[in-house]
Order: C-alpha cells, then structure tokens, then sequence
C-alpha cells in the first residue's frame, strides 16, 4: 500500500499524468469538450520535454485513430481520447483496430451525442461502440481512471490479448472534478507495464501484411477469433487488477458488489452514477433496508458469470441506462443483464431505469425512488412498468 | 460532510476557489471534490460551482442543493439568483459586499453571515477586481473549516505573494454575524 499524499487532480489531469509515466511513443488527438484538457496536458508534457513522445494534432478524430492504428501496427506504444462525436466519427477506424489485433489505448470522457448539441455526460457515445471488438472498462472517479489507464496498457499488449482498450470517464462529472488522486512512483508504473517490442509488426526488414482481404473462405474464421480473443481476455483482465492491487493497494473487479449479500432489491450501474448508488445504499442500509448495488465496471467482455453468481437469491433488479437504444425494447445495459439471467435460467424480475441523459443530475433522492419501485416489485412479484424515465417531465 | 455552494460571474475565479480550497483540505488529510456547472462560459455570466469536503472518502456524485455553506463573489447576482436556495436552517453565508452583516441579517435572518469588501481589497492588492482568493480568506474567517496557513500554501503554489496578502487583509476584516 502507497502511503505518500494525495494530489488534487481533476479525472483528465490524473489520465494525462498516467499517459506522462507509461511513457507513450506516438500521441495523435482532435480536440473536443470534454476530453480536451487530457491532450492540452499531454502537448505541454511533450513540449516542456517531460515526455519523449510524437504528439500529432490531427485535423480529425478519423485522422487520430488511423494515425494511432498505424503506429502501433510499427510497434508504437500509442494513446488518443476522445468525446461523442469525437468517437462516433472514429467509429469504422476502432473495427479495423481490434481485428487487427492492435494494443491501442483510448481514454473517452463520455458525453452525449447531438441533436441536441450538449457537452455533457451521459453514454450515448459508447453504446453505438458496444459491437467494435474493443476492451470498455469504466471508472468511477479520477483514482479509477487513473488506475485503469495504467492497466489499460498492460492488458492490450499481453500477447494473449493484443486488443485495443478504451477507459471510459464519465465527462465532466468525472473528467473536470478535482479530488485527490494517489499517484504511482514513475518507476512502479515503468515495471508495471514494461515497453516491450512486439515481434509482429510493420517493419522494412521482415516484412508481413496487415489489413489482407479476407474471402467468404477465411473471413468468417477471422472475425471469431477476434471475438474469441476479446471474450477469453477477461482472465487477463482479472489478473492484472489483482496485479495492480499488489503494487497499489488498489483493485475493482469486473463488477463491483456493495451490500449484495443478503439484498432483496439490487441496482446495477455503469461510471460515476454507482457512487450516488453506492451512498444511498449506505443510507437505506442505516435505515435497515435489504438493498445493495453492483457497479459494472467492465463492459466489453461483459463478465456473464461474474455478474449472475451476485443476483442468484435477489427478488428485484434494476439496471441503470445513461443512454437509449432507440427502437429496442429496452437500454443497452438492460439487455445485457437480462442476456445474462436467460442464460443461466434465472427469472428474476427486472425494470430498467432510464437516467442522466445529456448531463441531467441524478440525486440521491432518486435513487431512493428507484429502490422503492423495485421493492414493490419485489413484494408484490410483479413487474408493472418495465422501464422508467428517472425525473423525465411530460 | 460539509457542503459548499460558490455563486459567482465568469471572470471570477470561483471555480479555481473551490479548486484552491479543495486543496488544502486534501493537505489536511481530508477528501474533497471541487466541481462546477460548467456550461458555455461567457465572463461576466452567473457561474455555480462546489466543494464538498469528508473526514471520510466522499461517493456522492450529484450537484449540492442543500448547502452548509454559501459564498456570494458579487452581490448583484442577487437580482436574477436565489443564493440561498437550499441553505441549511443555521447555515453560513459570505457576502462580497460594503455592507455590514447587520445590514444584511434582515434578508438573511437565522444565517451566520461573513461580510467583507472583496473587491476593494482585489483591486488594491491585485489591480484587477478577480476576488477568489479574498474570498478564500473571508471564508477561513467565517467558518475556519481549514488552517489559514494552509490556503496561504496552496494560493503560493498557484499564484503569488500579492494573493497570499489578500488573503490576509480578507481574513483581518471579514465581519462575522453568528446566526
């Protein structure tokens, strides 16, 4: 356990500062709110000397992740970040990236995607990611986002991975507040995620292709060992969280449990909302209420069994969507969960609750709301509403 | 867990306030989240930001509706906001203003009240009327919630020698009102 002091970092200070002590080779990056102040941080590492890196100021966020793809198919350790449109617009680039088996490193400050225009949080940029083959993983504060930027590195280049990953920040909710963050010594980050030349890459003296076209024959082969690649790298994911709580004291899991054990109701959660949940569930608990929370902390591999040995003996669960998926039945998150209790022939009732879109505050007091809706599922067994529209006026 | 809600006009500083207080309440072994509304900033324009400082590590990520603690940077904001909205019974208002706090204890009545004239002193010791780190210091004096030797430290570290004097003069000439 590190017991040096605490610096006051907002969430974007704190992944520059990781970026600065994993010492990246090729930084490329197009500017948007609220991701913005992380690169602006990088550019003035890489100006006043305290980072050897190529930091390239794109004309595009299309431009920044070919430019990043390109260099780690060289063999570059490669960061960029991005917000919304940002990433919606780098979107057929970050297929390319995972088939290609790329370590890539991606910070997004979540926020929501136009019309309208609105620079503030919620998921709408991610959910359209949730199918590019890419690791997600998401932090609840600047020390999460921090930490997993560091072991963002540290699973991408595991050669049992070699996959781009994305740490997702909830934007300006997590991405401009100030809090204190303890830091890693620049030589512990250093051993944690050594710089390594990986064999297979671009290079003039052993030549190789990347990018082949693949026939009707080959294709289909190709695409499932991506998959297959991102679903089994959840054990790596799981081993270097361990890892890191070695060196750190530090650790989350895939899904984070709080007062699940002996729950009737419980609300599962994705970024910065949990914290909210988190300390309404400590209230409720004073007040003896049977609730509890799981913040969702991975969501690309979404860890399935993890997930399912924490709601076996719940009566009701809510899942928490910061984001629509328009046209379905129910939130991104929701069908996920739900997935999961299908296949492993659980019926536990369900509702899906909407909130925080485009930055909208969710206040304790709504939580609160949301456990007695499910409490009265949980009494009554009966799912009357199965989706609710946290603080939506008419 | 104390609360604090900043009112004030972009251009002000009162997001880096809460950023300066935040720090030294981290100094001090506390947690602390310093946040805004950030929205398109136009100086001049109303500006909320917060604080919110914990002997224990905080987990609440929603804005702060009911304060302890209330700081006005410019009490013409007083015409199109209600700064007290939400302000706990018993809690404590800071006012830049040339009042006194008995002159404002009939708008405020059951608030402790800190008064002091921030932007004569920002426009003596700064030459410019950015009053952040006065009302850093007419906030150690009302509610002495960290050492003034600690917001001293943490305004040197960001600016200079002249701010850490403001800081000083606000702390001698707030005028405190206890509720």
């Amino acid at each position: 356990m590190k017991t040096v002091e605490p610096i006051l970092l907002s969430g974007n200070l704190a992944e520059a500062y990781a970026i600065k002590q994993l010492d990246v080779d090729v930084v490329a990056a197009y500017p948007i709110t609220p991701q913005t102040t992380i690169i602006e941080k990088i550019s003035e590492y890489v100006a006043d000397g305290e980072l050897d890196a190529n930091f390239m100021l794109v004309e595009s966020e299309h431009s920044a992740i070919s430019s990043c793809l390109s260099a780690a198919s060289a063999g570059a350790r490669v960061f960029t970040s991005t917000s919304s449109q940002g990433l919606l617009l780098m979107h057929e680039i970050l297929f390319i990236t995972s088939a290609l088996r790329l370590p890539v490193v991606m910070a997004v400050a979540n926020r929501s995607v136009s019309a309208p225009i609105n620079i503030w949080c919620d998921h709408g940029d991610i959910m359209p990611q949730r199918d590019v083959g890419w690791i997600q993983l998401f932090a609840e504060s600047a020390q999460e986002a921090y930490d997993k930027l560091i072991q963002a590195y540290r699973i991408a280049e595991d050669p049992e991975v070699r996959l781009p990953v994305m740490v997702n920040t909830d934007g300006i909710i997590l991405s401009h507040t100030y809090e204190p963050v303890f830091l890693l010594e620049d030589s512990e980050v250093a051993s944690f995620v050594p710089w390594k030349l990986y064999p297979l890459r671009l290079d003039p003296e052993n030549p190789l292709t990347m990018g082949a076209f693949g026939y009707p024959e080959y294709y289909f082969e190709t695409r499932y060992q991506s998959a297959k690649a991102l679903e089994d790298s959840i054990n790596t994911i799981s081993e270097v969280d361990e890892k890191f709580g070695e060196i750190s004291g530090r650790k989350y899991g895939t899904v984070s449990p709080f007062r699940c054990e002996d729950a009737d109701v419980i609300l599962i959660s994705m970024g910065s909302i949990s914290e909210t949940i988190r300390a309404t569930v400590r209230k409720l608990r004073e007040k003896g209420e049977k609730v509890g929370m799981i913040s969702l902390k991975l969501f690309r591999p979404f860890p399935f069994k993890e997930m399912i040995s924490l709601v076996q003996d719940v009566k009701a669960v809510g899942v928490v969507d910061r984001a629509f998926s328009p046209g379905a039945a129910v939130g991104p998150v929701f069908n996920d969960i739900t997935s999961a209790l299908y296949l492993s022939k659980m019926s536990v009732p369900c509702v899906n609750f909407f909130a925080g879109l485009g930055g909208r505050d969710v206040r304790m007091a709504e939580v609160e709301d949301m456990f007695e809706k499910l409490k009265e599922v949980a009494n009554t067994g009966v799912v009357k509403e199965h989706r609710y529209y946290v603080g939506l006026r008419g | 867990m104390i609360e604090i809600r900043w009112h004030g006009r972009g251009g002000q500083g009162a997001v880096t306030a809460t950023q300066l207080l935040a720090k030294a309440c981290v100094k001090e072994g506390m947690y602390a989240q310093a946040f805004a509304m950030f929205g398109p900033e136009r100086r001049g324009s109303p500006v909320v930001a917060f604080t919110r400082i914990d002997k224990e590590p905080i987990d609440v990520r929603s804005n702060i509706y009911e304060p302890d603690i209330v700081v006005v940077f410019d009490t013409l904001l007083m015409q199109s906001v209600d700064v007290k909205a939400g302000l706990k019974p018993g809690g404590t208002i800071i006012f830049n203003t040339q009042s006194s706090p008995k002159e404002l204890e009939k708008d405020f009545p059951g608030f402790k009240i800190g008064a002091v004239n921030a932007t004569e002193i920002a426009l003596n010791r700064l030459g410019v009327p950015i009053t952040n780190t006065v009302m850093l210091g007419a906030l150690v004096k009302t509610t002495r919630i960290v050492d003034l030797e600690n917001i001293e430290d943490v305004v040197l570290e960001r600016f200079n020698v002249k701010n850490v004097e403001a800081v000083k003069e606000a702390f001698d000439k707030t005028l405190v009102l206890e509720g």
